[in-house]
Parts: structure tokens; sequence; C-alpha cells
């Protein structure tokens, strides 16, 4: 594994080591592993989208809202200042 | 669950034995470190308060001092003053009635005539009661009868996906056993005070978790300083950290998922069971020592980049979630949640794990800033030498 799923209900998750495009995070979802592909790098301990997330809507981790989608997010992608804020 | 711990006839239960020496103010700081270094089994506290401060950050003074002599890890204690400080005899003995009948004793260096006689009286009195200490034994105890302070300080993103999420576990399983759990560092928690608000046992308490979280954010603003504009730090962004909402989580994430049962100030005993919040500063060694003084026995202190914290009164345990500075800085740190995303470890194994290991410390085995005779004290000021 490479990436956190810190809660079920989350749409992204953490790496733990920088992704390259076309690398997958891997993490475990209910003891399942499971794998998101990244369409750009992920550097180190940033979040990778789950899902798409459209703008306006919530991105979600730790089980809770940490801010806003600010353009549309396509699954795999970097979110990060460049596409959310609070 | 049981620990071995040790019954005061105040009611509090402790995990150590101390016999406590500590100065009534600065000035009389060097005679109490040589009576603490002359009498075999005492620590010293160190306390650099006591004088010209003003009525408010006194009271602060006296609550945490107090409230560190009151906890159950304390079998007696003695105060050395000097004589003329604003902090008098009489009042540090009232405060300390108030919350406990344990032997204590107060002497000055004005009064005993020096520092020759102040040190001989004060290794007298310090010897006298670590014999009468040595006759406690421990017994079983009910992790009911524990109260955990959690804080973080030097995170790095490890914190909030590895170390404060496994303590989160911890935490539950200490609150579903009937046991307290303490968050605290107010101003970490800005920018989550909606997420707080629906954390209260009782709207009441949701409510007062929002209103003391917004009310540290004022104070800010009052001093001239928006945390919202600068925070997340440059550093946070570069880690990972996109949002002051994202931060926050990271560090109350660590309180796990239950709902907080009360809202204390400073220093305050702590007498609910459950999850609590403590409004405390964010400056980790005067929010470790508050939460000491309100009566947690022992500490959970979750750090990435390793800090060496530890206290006079209880065990401080280091949590890492930094495999690198868990092997670098072992002679810091107590235990590793790096499994977790290493090796895919589930975190409730995890928060289990750290549980038993509480209960070992609790049980006497010592942890490493006890090894090293680590032992920070700071008092939050709020108003004084201005």
């Amino acid at each position: 594994m490479n990436a956190i799923l810190l809660h079920k209900m989350d749409n992204v998750v953490t790496v733990t080591e920088t992704v390259p495009a076309g690398g997958a995070a891997v993490y475990f979802l209910d003891g399942i592993e499971k794998k998101e592909i990244a369409v750009q790098e992920i550097p180190q301990f940033h979040k990778i989208a789950l899902s798409p997330i459209a703008r306006g809507e919530a991105v979600i981790k730790y089980g809770e809202t940490i801010g806003y989608a600010t353009r549309d997010i396509l699954r795999g992608q970097h979110v990060h200042t460049q596409n959310m804020d609070s | 669950m049981k620990f071995k711990g040790y019954r005061r006839s105040d009611g509090s239960v402790g995990i150590r034995n101390h016999v406590v020496v500590l100065p009534g103010c600065i000035c009389s700081a060097g005679a109490a470190r040589k009576i603490a270094a002359r009498t075999e089994g005492v620590v010293y506290l160190h306390n650099p308060n006591g004088c010209a401060q003003n009525s408010m950050d006194t009271a602060l003074t006296l609550e945490i001092l107090s409230g560190m002599i009151a906890n159950g890890n304390v079998y007696g204690a003695l105060i050395v003053g000097l004589g003329c400080e604003t902090i008098q005899k009489d009042r540090y003995l009232e405060a300390i009635r108030r919350k406990t009948d344990k032997p204590v004793y107060y002497i000055s260096l004005q009064e005993e005539g020096g520092i020759k006689r102040t040190v001989e009286k004060g290794v007298e009195l310090t010897a006298a009661m670590r014999r009468e200490a040595d006759f406690c034994q421990r017994e079983d105890c009910d992790v009911s009868e524990l109260i955990l302070g959690m804080e973080c300080g030097g995170s790095d993103p490890s914190s909030g996906f590895s170390a404060n999420t496994v303590l989160g576990n911890t935490s539950d399983r200490i609150v579903d056993l009937g046991g307290t759990t303490v968050l605290s560092e107010t101003p970490e928690a800005i920018g989550a005070e909606n997420v707080l608000r629906r954390r209260g046992l009782t709207p009441e308490i949701g409510q007062k978790l929002y209103d003391t979280v917004k009310a540290c954010e004022q104070m800010y603003l009052d001093a001239g300083e928006d945390v919202r504009n600068t925070n997340p730090s440059p550093g946070n962004k570069a880690g990972g950290i996109t949002t002051l909402e994202e931060k926050s989580l990271g560090c109350i994430h660590k309180s796990g998922t239950k709902p907080f049962t009360n809202v204390i100030c400073y220093g305050e005993k702590i007498t609910k069971k459950g999850l609590l919040f403590m409004d405390s500063t964010a400056y980790d060694v005067a929010s470790t020592t508050a939460k000491i003084a309100g009566g947690a026995q022992v500490v959970v202190f979750t750090t990435g980049r390793g800090t060496p914290v530890g206290n006079a009164v209880a065990p401080v345990i280091k949590v890492t979630g930094n495999h690198d500075t868990f092997t670098r800085l072992n002679d810091m740190m107590d235990f590793d949640t790096s499994s977790s995303y290493t090796e895919g470890i589930p975190i409730e194994t995890l928060g289990g794990k750290l549980l038993d290991y509480i209960l070992a410390v609790c049980g006497g085995q010592p942890v490493k800033a006890e090894d090293e005779d680590f032992c920070d004290m700071a008092i939050n000021q709020l108003h004084s030498y201005c």
C-alpha cells in the first residue's frame, strides 16, 4: 500500500509516497485492497481524488468536509490549492 | 480492564508515587533544586512563576501548581519559597487544600535563614515524606479511574494519517471502558469548530465547544492576527495540507469519535468521565502541564518530527507515525504507529496495542522521558511581564 483512506465516506486518499502519472495509489477499504490510477503526478502526502468532484462539491477527508472544489476535479487527479479551497 | 495503581486519601488514583519539591517562585529555584538533588527518589518540579504576575496570571499559576500537587501520581510535596513573593505561603496551601488533603509543606529562604538552613530543612522534610511514600502499595484499579491527556507537537504529515488516527481509536476504547480522555489545544481547532459543535453530548455542550474555539480565534484577531490568513502555513501546503479545516481535523482526529461530555478551563480539575475538551494553548508543554494539573495521570503525545517532552508528575508517552523518527530519535520515542501504512496493519489493531502499552506504563513501566529525566514545565501566560 502507498495511500491511506482515513474514513470510508472520503472522496480523497493521501499518498504516502510520490505516485507518478499512470501509477497506482493503493489503499485499503474495510480490509480490501483498492487501487486508484493517478492521471497526473501526486506528490508525497498529497491527496488524489477517488471519484469525480464537480465544482462546488465538498472534498471529504476524515469523514468531514475539508473544503470545496473550485473547478471540476477528475477521478485520479491531484486535489490541492489549484482546484479546492475552504 | 485493570492496572496497578496507588489509591490516595483524597479519592484520586495515581500511577506513580512521587514526592515533589518545587520553588514557590523563580528566586528560590536554586534551593529547591539542591533539595531534590540531595534526596533520593524526589522529583524537582520547575516553576518559573509565582511572583510579579497580575491577578489573572497569578490565578493560573495557582490553579496549575495546586493541580500538579493534587495529581494522584503525587504522594506529597514541598514548596520552597523566597518569602516575599506575590503568592504567599497561605495562598499556596489554601489552593492545594481545596483539591487534596495529602502531605504538603512550605518553607522559605527568608524564614529559614538562608540557603544552607533551607536546604537542610528541605532535605529532612522530603526524606521523611519519601519514607512514608514507600509504604504505599500498588493495588488493582480500573481503567474507568484513568484520565489520559492527549497532545501533539512537532507534527508532520504522518501525525494526521497515522499517529493521531491510532490515538483516536485508543481514546474511543478508554471511553468505552468508562475512562476519561482529554483533548485540548484550542487554537488548533480553529477551522473545525463546526465539526466540534456536532460532537457535543448535548446541543449545549456542542455550542460551548463552538463558542470556546470562536473566542480563541477572536483573541487572536484582537491581537491583530488572523489565523485563517497564516494557516495552513507554506510548509503545511508543501506537505499536502490544503485548507485550515483539513489541518485542524488532523489535530482533533486524535480525540476519536465519541461525544464530548464537557468543556473545562485551562488546568481545571477533571471530574466528569468520557471525552472532555480543555480550553488550552497550542504551546504543547503548557498544554500538557494543564491536563496533568487537571488530574491526567498519563499523557500520550503524538509527534512526527520528534520531541523529547516529559513531565515531573506524569509519564508522557511519545507516539510517532514516522518510522525514521522512531529509529533515529529512539531515545525520545516510545511507540511507533508507522506499520498502519507501511504494512497495512489495521488502525484498530494498533489502537488496542497502544492501550496495552499505556496500561503497562500505568503499572510502572518507565517511558523514555522518565529514563532521561525530562521534566518540562510551562504555564500559560496571558498578561504578565508587560
